[in-house]
């Protein structure tokens, strides 16, 4: 049989080619802030209905605000990380407008199911960055409360935390607070995730639940086109938002160095999830500008040019273009949120020079809601040695251990 | 009273405590109109609606993964994997994320969670149908693990893990589901039944300690019935928690006795016997007449069902270590 004849029996051949990473994200792509600086239209998708020109740009200059400090956090994370006061920090640099366009589009009872590397949405969402920084510097697991801040614990087992999101967004169904039309109840939730997670059965498995219970979810995958060093096309074949479709759910493509129109969408998706009208794919697309974490070196495996190309496509850049040829910022606002980004890494400097370490019996007492009685022995026999050495040591300083041995 | 089989009493169980708390949810495969392979959750989702008896897509990970979002919304998941063999594609979910949460969180987010696995063999089924996956759970810090051996126990300790704010692997001897009866008292003071992670002494003795659960429990009665015909006198008890493990009760027991043997299903290699073997000998080592001896299935994945008698310990190889024990 000719290839011919097969590729009329089942379609055609699929072309890996449109995959590739430096790829520009093909005519799918919602943009509504181009790389210059000049706002564009889509048939779809607007960005700013409703409001007075005035609240518009105090919006975006609040998104050039969040991504500056955003892009501070992860650039003094780094340093920090280099100095060896963290063990290791993922980065978001070049995925600011992908996290601040969906992270302020949330309503405060929106419920968000972070990766590692959601410190866009996390600053969104009100944590401290410190935060963040503790679990990287290695004093604590994830010390918000997520019932807090409607912000969920990062994940580090790729893709488990879109089951969770999907769990939850059941249960907001269950409470009630979906398509009542009142909007400080109806709530949607976030899965966000990575394009090398797409390909992990738990989010396959997530995408099937949501669809089937309608669950008000919106994944939000970042596609920043390296999972360490795999590229997309390892990943998938297809575009990832076309995948939403086999599963029985929109999905579209954004520009995720664009957070105008990252905006528009994710605010677009949660509307459809909290009006009861199920789960959308959002696929942000956009480049992990760094490396996948500080232990990471990418010039093993991906091209100079590409980091390059994508530079010129910068999320904050952009805005800035657009935001001072348009007259919508003074010098005095731009060196304001310069200056506050100097603050900013001068507190999360100090702060994470001055976080205690965790004390040993502390690892003991949160393994279970009821404490069980062997842990509570292991605990208080650990405490008894750890004393035996303290005991000896102040006998010794006092003398009574030469005096004891002396006396024998 | 009511005369009650296991499966009958879980029903019970379940259905009370989805009567006694609305957050309570059972979800899993063919739960809902089937009422479930085993017919545990027969006639809920008729009673409480598909909200709350939930039929899930064929998918462990799935099942587990989203039960711990409901239960970071308030809700109490009652899970069910429909064989113990199935409950691997699940593991990251339990290991990783259900049994880690808390700490993780200190404390801040809870999971109380109820995973029931039908487990064990003896019903002469396929292949991943007749397996004992208990140690692999009760390895994990931050789960805990309970087995109902009778329809007692069945009807009151679901209630019980379903009201412990901690993940709660519920095992459940597929080959008692349906085997004998007993009457349970509906009517009781649910506050003063017998405490869920605590072990109980169900026939006394004086010569050795039967340490058994789940399947075991009834298989070691039987045996030390024999061995009284003998003239022997055997302690069994039935530990119903393997994590964490009640030793009080066995400790006592094996400093009066001087002897123990450990029955289970599941393979004696690293097993739960080689842990109880490892804490009885720190703590009663100067009271033990015989090392501790374990009895259990071989270390080879669960055989075939025309061989499974065999691989199964049975009366005579209970006896065999407890001659053995006695001889010592």
């Amino acid at each position: 049989m000719s290839s011919d004849v097969i590729a009329s029996q089942f379609g055609p051949q699929l072309v890996q080619g449109s995959q590739r990473s430096d790829a520009d994200g093909g005519p799918e792509l919602v943009q509504l802030l181009t790389p210059e600086g000049e706002r564009v239209e889509h048939g779809s998708f607007s960005f700013g209905e409703g409001m007075s020109p005035d609240e518009e740009a105090a919006l975006v200059r609040g998104f050039y605000r969040d991504m500056v400090l955003t892009r501070r956090i992860d650039v003094e994370a780094t340093a920090l990380q280099r100095h060896g006061e963290l063990g290791i920090w993922a980065q978001l640099l070049g995925q600011e407008a992908a996290q601040i366009g969906s992270g302020r589009a949330l309503r405060p009872q929106d419920f968000v199911f972070p990766t590692y590397r959601e410190h866009g949405v996390a600053w969104c969402r009100g944590l401290d960055p410190l935060q963040l920084i503790g679990l990287f510097r290695g004093v604590d697991q994830g010390s918000w409360d997520p019932h807090e801040h409607n912000f969920g614990l990062y994940t580090i087992v790729i893709g488990a935390q879109t089951l969770h999101a999907t769990g939850y967004a059941m249960g907001v169904q269950r409470d009630g607070s979906v398509g009542t039309g009142d909007p400080d109840r109806d709530a949607a939730v976030v899965a966000y995730f990575g394009d090398g997670a797409s390909s992990q059965g738990d989010v396959n498995e997530a995408f099937i639940f949501a669809a089937s219970y309608n669950a008000p979810v919106v994944f939000l995958c970042q596609n920043n086109q390296w999972a360490i060093s795999e590229p997309i096309e390892r990943q998938s074949r297809i575009p990832l938002y076309q995948r939403a479709l086999g599963f029985g759910f929109p999905g579209v493509r954004v520009d995720g160095n664009d957070v105008l129109a990252t905006y528009a969408v994710t605010q677009a998706a949660l509307q459809r999830a909290r009006e009861g009208q199920g789960p959308t794919f959002v696929e942000a697309y956009t480049y992990r500008m760094g490396a996948h974490t500080t232990t990471d070196d990418p010039t093993r495996y991906r091209l100079s040019s590409d980091l390059e190309n994508w530079k010129l496509k910068d999320p904050i850049q952009r805005v800035k273009v657009y935001l001072t040829r348009n007259g919508l910022v003074d010098q005095q606002f731009l060196e304001a949120v310069d200056a506050e980004a100097e603050e900013l890494g001068e507190r999360l400097r100090a702060g994470c020079r001055s976080m205690p370490d965790p004390h040993i019996l502390d690892v003991f007492d949160a393994v279970y809601a009821e404490q069980t009685p062997e842990l509570a022995d292991q605990r208080s026999s650990y405490a008894d040695y750890l004393d035996s050495f303290e005991d000896a040591a102040a006998a010794a300083s006092t003398g009574a251990l030469e005096n004891a041995e002396g006396s024998r | 009273m009511t005369k009650m089989t296991l499966a009958k009493a879980l029903n019970a169980g379940l259905r009370r405590a989805m009567e006694d708390d609305a957050k309570v949810l059972i979800m899993g495969e063919d739960v809902g109109k089937l009422g479930g392979v085993f017919r545990i959750t027969d006639g809920l989702q008729k009673d409480f609606g598909e909200d709350r008896v939930i039929d899930s897509p064929l998918a462990e990970s799935g099942i587990i993964g989203t039960a711990v979002g409901l239960a970071i919304r308030g809700y109490r998941p009652v899970c069910e994997i429909q064989f113990d063999g199935f409950v691997y594609p699940a593991y990251d979910q339990i290991v990783s994320q259900v049994a880690k949460l808390h700490f993780r969180s200190q404390g801040k987010v809870r999971m109380p969670m109820v995973i029931r696995i039908p487990f064990g063999g003896g019903i002469g089924a396929v292949e991943h149908h007749s397996e004992s996956p208990e140690a692999q759970f009760a390895h994990t810090p931050g789960l805990k693990v309970v087995v109902c051996s009778n329809p007692i126990d069945g009807y009151w300790m679901i209630q019980q893990a379903i009201a412990a704010d901690d993940p709660v692997i519920f095992l459940e001897p597929k080959r008692q589901y349906h085997a004998d009866k007993a009457e349970i008292d509906e009517a009781a003071d649910s506050s003063a039944v017998y405490p869920l992670f605590a072990s109980r002494v169900v026939r006394a003795g004086n010569e050795l300690t039967l340490l058994a659960y789940g399947p075991m429990v009834k298989v070691c009665l039987a045996s030390a019935e024999a061995a009284a015909g003998e003239g022997r006198s055997i302690e069994v008890i039935d530990l119903r928690t393997l994590s964490p493990l009640d030793m009080g009760l066995v400790l006592d027991s094996v400093r009066r006795t001087g002897r123990a043997v450990v029955a289970h299903e599941a393979h004696v290699n690293l097993g739960i016997g080689a842990e109880l073997a490892a804490r009885i000998t720190e703590e009663c080592f100067y009271s033990l007449e015989a090392p501790v001896l374990r009895v259990g299935g071989f270390d080879t994945p669960y055989p075939p069902a025309r061989v499974e008698e065999e691989w199964l310990p049975d009366l005579d190889r209970v006896l065999d270590a407890v001659d053995r024990s006695l001889a010592f």
